[in-house]
C-alpha cells in the first residue's frame, strides 16, 4: 500500500484514504460550447498514459475530501511530489522523491 | 516409545511429552514439539504422498517451508480439512489426524501411477500439446479428468468455522527471519530503544542453528544462545517477537504482509483464538534475514522416499532426535553435507558412504568424517537411486564414466549447495545480481529502505554474518531515528564454514540421458523436460518456466529454480545471467483466504444500510431487495400472496386510493451559497437562475461527453439554497462529480455542498387521497392546489417535527414526498400510516414503484439509460436549456455521432398478445426470418405486467424509435418470436390530469 502526502492535510496517509481522479492539467475550456471537434477530442478522450512520470489528480476522499495533483512514476509507483489543485505544473522535479515526501 | 528411529539423548524435545496422531488412519506416537514430518520419520514413515503428474511415490525432502513433496491434508472435522499442508511445517498436537493426497485407492498402491509408465505423454508442454483438439473435449473431458487425477487435496464440505484476525502495526525496524542474522540485527536495533518487530516462520527461533551443531556464540551452543537472545528481546517493551509468522509479501514503501499461525498447532484451540492473524506492518527500515535454502542433487530417481536434503536430515537429528535411516548414504557437491554424515555417525547411525562430486576436497569436515571411519568417494556421482516406495540403494560411478557400484542404503542425504532466499528482496523491487564466482543471485540494487544480512545476502560463515547483521541492525535503527547503541555484539566462538556446490544436472543425468532426474518435485519437472523446452524453441527462462511448469507449483520452485535455470542456460549455451531469473511474486508461501479477508465475511463483508423506516417494514413482513448497500422493501405480501399478487394489489391501491412508500434511500445533496444557482446552471442541463424559491424542477446531469449521468427532482428552498435529489445508487458519485467541478474547474464559485442523504427520511405519499392523509398532520403549510401546486416545496412542520414537504410525483398521481429528520422517520411514517388507514392506503415497495413509474414512462437512470443515452435519446430534450452558453456536457451533445440520425431512442412497446411480458434485456429485430446472426436494432430496458393497464408494458431503446410509432417489431426468444408494437412511453393517463386530480 502506497503512502500519499495530502498537500492540504500536510501528512502522509495510506492509499486507502485516496482515490485517483485521472490525468492532471487538462483544462476545461472557458468557451466549451465553441470548441472544435479536434479540441474536444483532445480534451475529453486523449490521455498521455506515459511509462514514467505522470501528472495526475487524486482526491483525499476519506480525509479532507480535497482534490490535488501528484507527480508519480508509473514504473515504480513512487510519488515524486504532490501539490494543490490550481498550482502550476512543476517545471522542475526534485531529484530524491523521498526527501520531498518527508518535508 | 515415540518411534523406533528416535535416538535417545539426541535432539531437544522432551521424551516425556508424547502425542498420539494418525496418518492415513494408522495410529502413531510422536512428541510434543515434533512437526508431523519429524514424527512420521521417527516412526520410519518416509512415503507420504504421490506426485502431481506421474503419481510417483514421494517422501519428505526438507525440514522447512520449502517442502515440495510432503503435502498432506489435516482433518479436524467436516469443516476443517486443510489441504496441501506441508508436513514439515505442521506442528504435532495430540490427536492430530492427517491424510495423504493425490492417490487412489491407497498410498502404496495408486492406480494413477500408470501415468509414470505413460510419461512420454506427459512431457514438457503436455498441457498445451496433448489437449489441443477437439476444442469441446477440453471442457467436458480433459479438464475434469486432469483436475480429478492431479488434485492436491480435497476441499472441506462446510463453510470455514474458524475466525481470523487482522492487525496493522508500525515499527522502526522490521526484521524478517529469526536465525543468527535476524536475531543479531534485532538485538542491535532493539538495544537503541527503537520499536522492533522480529518475525520467523518457525515455531522456534534459531534458523540453521537448529541443526548446525558446530556453532557456539557467547560461550553457548548456538541454538541455546538464540533462545536466550529471544527471551531477552521478548522482555523488552520496544520489541514484538512473532514466531510462526511468515512474511509473505513485500509491498510499496516498506509495507509488509505477514501471517501468524495462531492456533493450527493446538490440540483444541478455543474459539477465543483466531486461527491465523494477518499483520500489515509499515516499517521505517526492513532487515531481510531470510537465510538460504539447500538444493538437492539432480540425478535419476532422486525423488524416491528416503532421498532428502542433508541439512534436513541434520535438523531431524539435532533438533527432533530422529534418525532418518539406519544406513544412510550421503551425496554432495559441497562441505555442508559432511556435517549430516558426522552428526548421524556420532549418533550411532551407519553411514554407508559419502559420495562427493568434487575431485579432491579437503578441510576439517573431510578430516573429521575420515577420522570417524566414514568411507568417502571423491570425484564420483550417484547416478541412480534404487527402490520404489523407499530408497534401497545408490549406484555410484566415477563422474566421467566407468564401473558402477551399488551400495545398499535406506536414505540418501544430498546437498548441491545453498541458494540465498532473495524472494522478499526481489518482491521489494530490488534487482538481484549474479555473482559469477559463487554462482549465486544475491541482492544488487535496492528499491526500498531495506538491507539484507547473512545467508540471504550471500554472506558465508557465522562470524561474518553476525558482524554484518549487527552493523545493519544498528544502522537501520539509526536511520530510523535512534540515538546510539548501548549493546555488545555477540561473539562467535566456533562455527562451520561451507563451500559452494553446483547447479544443474549431476553426471549421469546429462543431455545424453533420458533418466527421470527431478528438478521440480511438486510439478514433476525433470532435467530432460527443461532441455526439451529449449529444443522446442523456448529461449527466455520465463517461457521455459511456463512450458515446463518448473517452479510454478505451490512451493514456487524454492529448491528448483536455480537448477532449472542452470540446465536451460547450459542447453542454450549461454551464461546464466543472460537467461535471467524468473520473477519472485507474493505470496512467499501460500496464504489462506481466511487470513486475507479476516472478519470481512458474511454480514461484515459489506456494510448494510437500513432506513429509519426499515423496522416497520420488517414488522409488516416486507420482502427486501438489495440496492447497492441498501436494504429496500421490495413488496409487502399479505397472507397467501405471491410477489405478483402483492405487486398488482399495491399498484392498484396507489391509483385507486393512496400508497405510502419509503423513499429515504434517495440521494440528497444540499447546494448552498451565493453562487448556488450559477453552480446548478453549470452542473445540470436545465436553467435554474429563474426558478422561484418554493418551486421544483426535474434536473438532468450529463458528463462532458453528453451522456446522461444522473437525474432527480431539485427543490429551491431559498435564493441561495437547493435541495437536490439523486438516484439511490448515484448519490456518492454525483457528490464526487459536483465536488470535482467545484474544487477544480469552478473554484471561483462561492458554494458549499453537503451530503444530506442520511439526515432526511423520505416518505412518499401518492394517490388521489394523498393530500387528505397528510393535511391533518401538517402545520404551517397551505396544502391547497393554488398554494402548493405540483412541483413545489415548502418548509413547515408535520407531527410537530420540521419537514421539507415536496409536492411531486413518481407515480403520475397527486403526490407528496415528506422529508423529516431521520430520527423521526419511523414515528412520522407510523402517524401517516394510521391516517392512511382511514383512506384505504397501501404500503408499496420498490417493485410497485417501478411498475407505476413505467406506466407513466418515467425513466430510471441506469436501467433505461446505460451511459450512451443522451437527453434527446430519452425523449427529454425539453429539459436541456436551449439558451444556456455552458453546462457540463454542452459540447459533447453536439458531437457528430450524438446528433446523427438513427440513434437508439427510448420508446414504449406493447406486445401483440397483451398477456405476454417481455424479458428485460431481450433483443429487438425488424425481420425475424433473417439469417442468424440477426441484425439487432435495440433492446428492452424495462418490462412489467401492469394491472392498472390490464396488459404488459415495456420501454425499449430502438434505433430511430420515434420514427417507428405503430410499427411492428419482433423479439426473438428461445421458445418463439414475440410480436410487439412501437408506442409512446406513457401507458396510463396520457394527458397527465391525475397529477392534479
Ligand atoms: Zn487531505
Amino acid at each position: 500500500m502506497l503512502l500519499i502526502r495530502c498537500p492540504y492535510c500536510e501528512e502522509e496517509r495510506p492509499e486507502l484514504e485516496f482515490r485517483n481522479a485521472g490525468e492532471a492539467h487538462i483544462a476545461r475550456s472557458a468557451n466549451m460550447a465553441g470548441e472544435s471537434d479536434d479540441d474536444f477530442e483532445k480534451f475529453f478522450f486523449i490521455r498521455s498514459n506515459p511509462k514514467g512520470i505522470i501528472y495526475e489528480r487524486w482526491r483525499h476522499i476519506h480525509g479532507c475530501a480535497r482534490f490535488f495533483n501528484a507527480v508519480r512514476d508509473t514504473v515504480t509507483d513512487k510519488f515524486v511530489m504532490t501539490y494543490k489543485a490550481g498550482e502550476p505544473k512543476p517545471s522542475k522535479l526534485p531529484k530524491n522523491s523521498n526527501e520531498v515526501v518527508a518535508k | 516409545m515415540s518411534g523406533a528411529l528416535r535416538i535417545p539423548g539426541a535432539g531437544r524435545l522432551s521424551q516425556a511429552k508424547t502425542a498420539r496422531f494418525s496418518f492415513d488412519g494408522q495410529s502413531y506416537t510422536g512428541i510434543e514439539g515434533d512437526t508431523l514430518a519429524s514424527a512420521l520419520l521417527a516412526n520410519g514413515v518416509h512415503l507420504v504422498g504421490r506426485s502431481f503428474k506421474y503419481h510417483r511415490p514421494r517422501g519428505i525432502l526438507s525440514a522447512g517451508a520449502e517442502e515440495p513433496n510432503a503435502l498432506v491434508q489435516i482433518v479436524r472435522d467436516d469443516a476443517r480439512k486443510t489441504p496441501n499442508v506441508r508436513a514439515t511445517v505442521q506442528e504435532l498436537y495430540d490427536g492430530l489426524a492427517a491424510n495423504s493426497q493425490n492417490r487412489w485407492p491407497s498410498l502404496s498402491f495408486d492406480v494413477g501411477a500408470v501415468n509414470d509408465l505413460a510419461s512420454p505423454l506427459f512431457s514438457a508442454g503436455f498441457y498445451y500439446k496433448t489437449f489441443m483438439w477437439p476444442k469441446a473435449a477440453w471442457k467436458s473431458l480433459y479438464e475434469p479428468k486432469i483436475r480429478e487425477a492431479a488434485g492436491l487435496g480435497v476441499s472441506p464440505e462446510r463453510p470455514d468455522p474458524d475466525h481470523y484476525s487482522s492487525r496493522y502495526a508500525h515499527c522502526d525496524v522490521l526484521v524478517l527471519g529469526g536465525g543468527a542474522a535476524g536475531i543479531t540485527a534485532a538485538l542491535a536495533a532493539a538495544e537503541t530503544g527503537v520499536r522492533v518487530i522480529l518475525a520467523d516462520e518457525q515455531a522456534e527461533f534459531g534458523g540453521s542453528l537448529r541443526f548446525e551443531s558446530g556453532a557456539r556464540i557467547d560461550g553457548q551452543d548456538g541454538f541455546a544462545w538464540a533462545q536466550a537472545a529471544i527471551a531477552r528481546l521478548s522482555a523488552m517493551d520496544n520489541v514484538r517477537v512473532l514466531p510462526r509468522t511468515t512474511a509473505f509479501g513485500y509491498y510499496a514503501q516498506n509495507f509488509v504482509g505477514l501471517v501468524e499461525r495462531v492456533s493450527d498447532h493446538l490440540k483444541a484451540p478455543g474459539h477465543d483464538l483466531p486461527r491465523e492473524r494477518l499483520w500489515q506492518v509499515r516499517a521505517r527500515r526492513v532487515v531481510l534475514a531470510s537465510g538460504a535454502i539447500e538444493r538437492h542433487m539432480v540425478f535419476a530417481n532422486n525423488d524416491r522416499p528416503g532421498v532428502m536434503l542433508a541439512g534436513a536430515a541434520r535438523t531431524f537429528l539435532n533438533h527432533y532426535g530422529v534418525a532418518v535411516g539406519r544406513n544412510v548414504g550421503v551425496y554432495t557437491a559441497n562441505d555442508s553435507a559432511y556435517g549430516a554424515a558426522i552428526d548421524l555417525k556420532k549418533a550411532g547411525v551407519n553411514v554407508a558412504a559419502i559420495v562427493d562430486l568434487r575431485d579432491n576436497p579437503s578441510g576439517p569436515v573431510v578430516d573429521e568424517a575420515r577420522a570417524l571411519g566414514i568411507e568417502i568417494n571423491f570425484g564420483r556421482a550417484v547416478i541412480r537411486a534404487g527402490g520404489k516406495l523407499r530408497v534401497s540403494s545408490m549406484t555410484v560411478q566415477p563422474k566421467n564414466g566407468g564401473g558402477e557400484r551399488t551400495i545398499a542404503v535406506d536414505a540418501i542425504l544430498m546437498s548441491a549447495g545453498w541458494t540465498p532466499s532473495v524472494h522478499l528482496f526481489s518482491q521489494s523491487r530490488g534487482k538481484v545480481a549474479f555473482n559469477d564466482e559463487t554462482k549465486r543471485f544475491v541482492p544488487g540494487a535496492y528499491a526500498q529502505d531495506c538491507v539484507s544480512v547473512g545467508a540471504c545476502n550471500g554472506t558465508d560463515g557465522l562470524s561474518a554474518t553476525v558482524d554484518e547483521a549487527y552493523a545493519a541492525g544498528a544502522k537501520a535503527a539509526k536511520d530510523a531515528g535512534a540515538k546510539a547503541a548501548k549493546g555488545v555484539k555477540p561473539k562467535v566462538d566456533a562455527s562451520e564454514s561451507w563451500s559452494r556446490g553446483m547447479l544443474g544436472a549431476a553426471p549421469g543425468a546429462g543431455p545424453d540421458t533420458t533418466v527421470k532426474a527431478f528438478v521440480d518435485f511438486q510439478n514433476d519437472v525433470t532435467a530432460k523436460d527443461i532441455r526439451q523446452a529449449v529444443h522446442e524453441g523456448m529461449r527466455s527462462i520465463e517461457h521455459v518456466k511456463r512450458f515446463t511448469t518448473n517452479g510454478m507449483a505451490t512451493d514456487q520452485g524454492k529448491t528448483s529454480n536455480m537448477h532449472g535455470l542452470a540446465i536451460a542456460a547450459e542447453t542454450l549455451g549461454k551464461p546464466i545471467p543472460e537467461v535471467g531469473l524468473t520473477t519472485f511474486r507474493a505470496p512467499y508461501t501460500p496464504v489462506t483466504f481466511g487470513a486475507i479477508i479476516s472478519h470481512a465475511r458474511g454480514p461484515l463483508f459489506d456494510p448494510t444500510r437500513k432506513t429509519a423506516i426499515h423496522p416497520w417494514a420488517a414488522a409488516q413482513g416486507a420482502v427486501f431487495e438489495d440496492v447497492g448497500q441498501w436494504k429496500r422493501a421490495w413488496y409487502f405480501p399479505k397472507a397467501g400472496e405471491d410477489m405478483h399478487a402483492a405487486v398488482d394489489r399495491e399498484c392498484v391501491g396507489v391509483r385507486s386510493q393512496a400508497g405510502l412508500f419509503d423513499a429515504s434511500t434517495l440521494g440528497k445533496i444540499e447546494v448552498v451559497g451565493p453562487d448556488a444557482a450559477r453552480f446548478m446552471e453549470l452542473l445540470y442541463t436545465n436553467p435554474w437562475e429563474k426558478l422561484e424559491p418554493g418551486r421544483c424542477r426535474y434536473g438532468i446531469m450529463l458528463r462532458e461527453d453528453g451522456f446522461i449521468y444522473d437525474d432527480g427532482v431539485v427543490g429551491r428552498l431559498a435564493p441561495d439554497r437547493f435541495h437536490v435529489t439523486t438516484t439511490t445508487g448515484g448519490a456518492p458519485r454525483v457528490m464526487n462529480h459536483m465536488e470535482d467541478y467545484l474544487q477544480t474547474e469552478f473554484p471561483h464559485l462561492n458554494v458549499w455542498l453537503t451530503s444530506i442523504t442520511e439526515q432526511w427520511a423520505v416518505i412518499a405519499v401518492q394517490g388521489p387521497k394523498s393530500r387528505d392523509i397528510i393535511a391533518p398532520l401538517v402545520e404551517g403549510i397551505d396544502m391547497s392546489d393554488e398554494a402548493l401546486p405540483h412541483m413545489s416545496v415548502r418548509e413547515g412542520k408535520i407531527c410537530g417535527v420540521p419537514t421539507r414537504l415536496f409536492r411531486m410525483s413518481f407515480t403520475g398521481e397527486r403526490g407528496f414526498e415528506v422529508n423529516v429528520p431521520a430520527d423521526y422517520g419511523q414515528a412520522v411514517w407510523e402517524a401517516l400510516w394510521a391516517e392512511g388507514q382511514k383512506h384505504g392506503a397501501t404500503a408499496y415497495g420498490t417493485e410497485a414503484m417501478h411498475v407505476l413509474r413505467a406506466e407513466k414512462g418515467y425513466i430510471i437512470v441506469g436501467q433505461d439509460t446505460d451511459g450512451t443515452v443522451t437527453p434527446n435519446d430519452a425523449g427529454l430534450d425539453w429539459a436541456v436549456g436551449k439558451k444556456k452558453t455552458d453546462f457540463v456536457g454542452i459540447r459533447g451533445l453536439t458531437r457528430p455521432d450524438l446528433v446523427a440520425k438513427g440513434r437508439k431512442q427510448l420508446v414504449g412497446l406493447k406486445t401483440k398478445d397483451a398477456k405476454v411480458v417481455l424479458e428485460e434485456g431481450a433483443q429487438i429485430v425488424e425481420d425475424p426470418k433473417q439469417a442468424i446472426p440477426m441484425k439487432m436494432i435495440g433492446h428492452v430496458t424495462s418490462s412489467y405486467w401492469s394491472q392498472n393497464c390490464g396488459r404488459s408494458i415495456a420501454l425499449a431503446l430502438v434505433a430511430g424509435g420515434r420514427d417507428r410509432m405503430g410499427d411492428t417489431l419482433f423479439v426473438p426468444m428461445p421458445d418463439g418470436v414475440i410480436e410487439v408494437e412501437v408506442t409512446g412511453m406513457v401507458f396510463f393517463d396520457e394527458t397527465g390530469g391525475r397529477l392534479n386530480g
